[in-house]
């Protein structure tokens, strides 16, 4: 690992600064721009459902999971000040482990529960039985 | 003779961690905060996970469309992202090291913070007094446990601010109480992140449905 070789001589210099990479707040202009992108990533979606502008639903739930993705990546970015260089690229690291994790965990429980459900019952649809 | 010595005994194996160096206090709390977070954001996906599975099987009550209002929930979400961004110029103000400003804006976060989780409970009344309760189907139960996890971390997000403005009141922005207004920060926007999975997944997902 590139970061790791980098990180180990410049140890003991880096310490003094440590707290501060971690904070690398943002600035006011920063904060706006993410406020504003995320009002109107909040909006599209909202409006989209409540007036049914698009009348196929599976595009409009797919263009909804899409804006709610690139929403969160801009909270991340703006407010949560991610970027590969705090702490040595170890909070990056521990969040592409939990990406990982999530993933796995959200795909498979849903895709194993959904064969499931169709093979099981095969003959009629639970929310139709008394 | 004695270069010779140490290049024989650097050859041999050594069996010894090196003393590690003194560290500031407080410079791995930010990262320890962070992987707190992510095993907080497993927990959420667990809960999602559930909600996915079980979200469709209403046990012939109540579903979506006839429990939810978009109108309260897009108010909710305002609610919430204002609060972000209030949070976000109270740490710019703290940064100015401004404690009036800082401590105001915290109020006003308090504040949003507030308003959400009363628009959320009046939400829950709304629902359980129309007989959807937790126990009525597995959607219901898998929404509850989801959402109400999520007001529960907001509430206990509120207690943690309630607290700070208390300690920044009594010692001021002192180095200590910058870092857990780090944290609590890091928290607040992190319960905004996942507020857009549940408005995303449960609510607008479920009026598709």
């Amino acid at each position: 690992m590139t970061s790791d070789s980098h990180a180990l001589p410049s140890n003991a210099g880096d310490h003094g600064h440590h707290a501060h990479d971690a904070a690398a707040h943002g600035t006011l202009s920063s904060y706006l721009i993410g406020f504003g992108l995320s009002v109107v990533l909040t909006a599209v979606p909202f409006w989209l459902v409540m007036t049914g502008a698009i009348a196929d639903k599976q595009v409009t739930a797919l263009i909804v999971l899409l804006l709610a993705a690139v929403q969160i990546v801009v909270h991340m970015i703006y407010f949560l000040h991610m970027n590969t260089r705090s702490e040595n690229g170890w909070t990056m690291m521990a969040l592409i482990f939990t990406v990982i994790m999530v993933v796995i965990a959200l795909t498979g429980s849903l895709w194993v529960m959904h064969h499931l459900n169709t093979n099981m019952m095969p003959m009629h649809d639970m929310s139709q039985m008394p | 003779m004695t270069v010779a010595t140490v290049s024989t005994q650097n050859s041999e194996p050594v069996f010894h961690v090196i003393d590690e160096h003194a560290h500031p206090e407080g410079a791995s709390t930010m990262l320890g905060f962070w992987i707190y977070l992510m095993s907080d954001c497993l927990i959420f996906a667990i809960l999602f996970a559930t909600f996915g599975v079980l979200g469709g099987n209403y046990a012939a009550g109540p579903a979506p469309k006839d429990l939810f209002d978009l109108n309260l929930v897009a108010l909710n979400t305002t609610m919430l992202l204002l609060s972000s961004i209030t949070y976000g110029f109270a740490m710019l103000t703290m940064e100015k090291s401004k404690i009036g400003a800082t401590q105001a804006w915290l109020a006003i976060t308090g504040l949003f913070g507030l308003a959400f989780l009363g628009i959320e409970l009046t939400e829950f009344a709304h629902m359980i007094h129309e007989g959807a309760t937790p126990q009525r189907s597995a959607f219901l139960s898998s929404f509850f446990t989801l959402v109400g996890t999520h007001g529960l971390h907001v509430t206990f997000g509120l207690v943690w601010l309630t607290t700070l403005m208390v300690q920044v009141a009594r010692f001021g922005l002192i180095e200590a109480n910058r870092r857990r207004l780090m944290c609590l920060s890091m928290f607040w926007h992190f319960l905004d992140v996942v507020w857009i999975g549940v408005f995303t997944f449960v609510y607008l997902m479920g009026m598709l449905r």
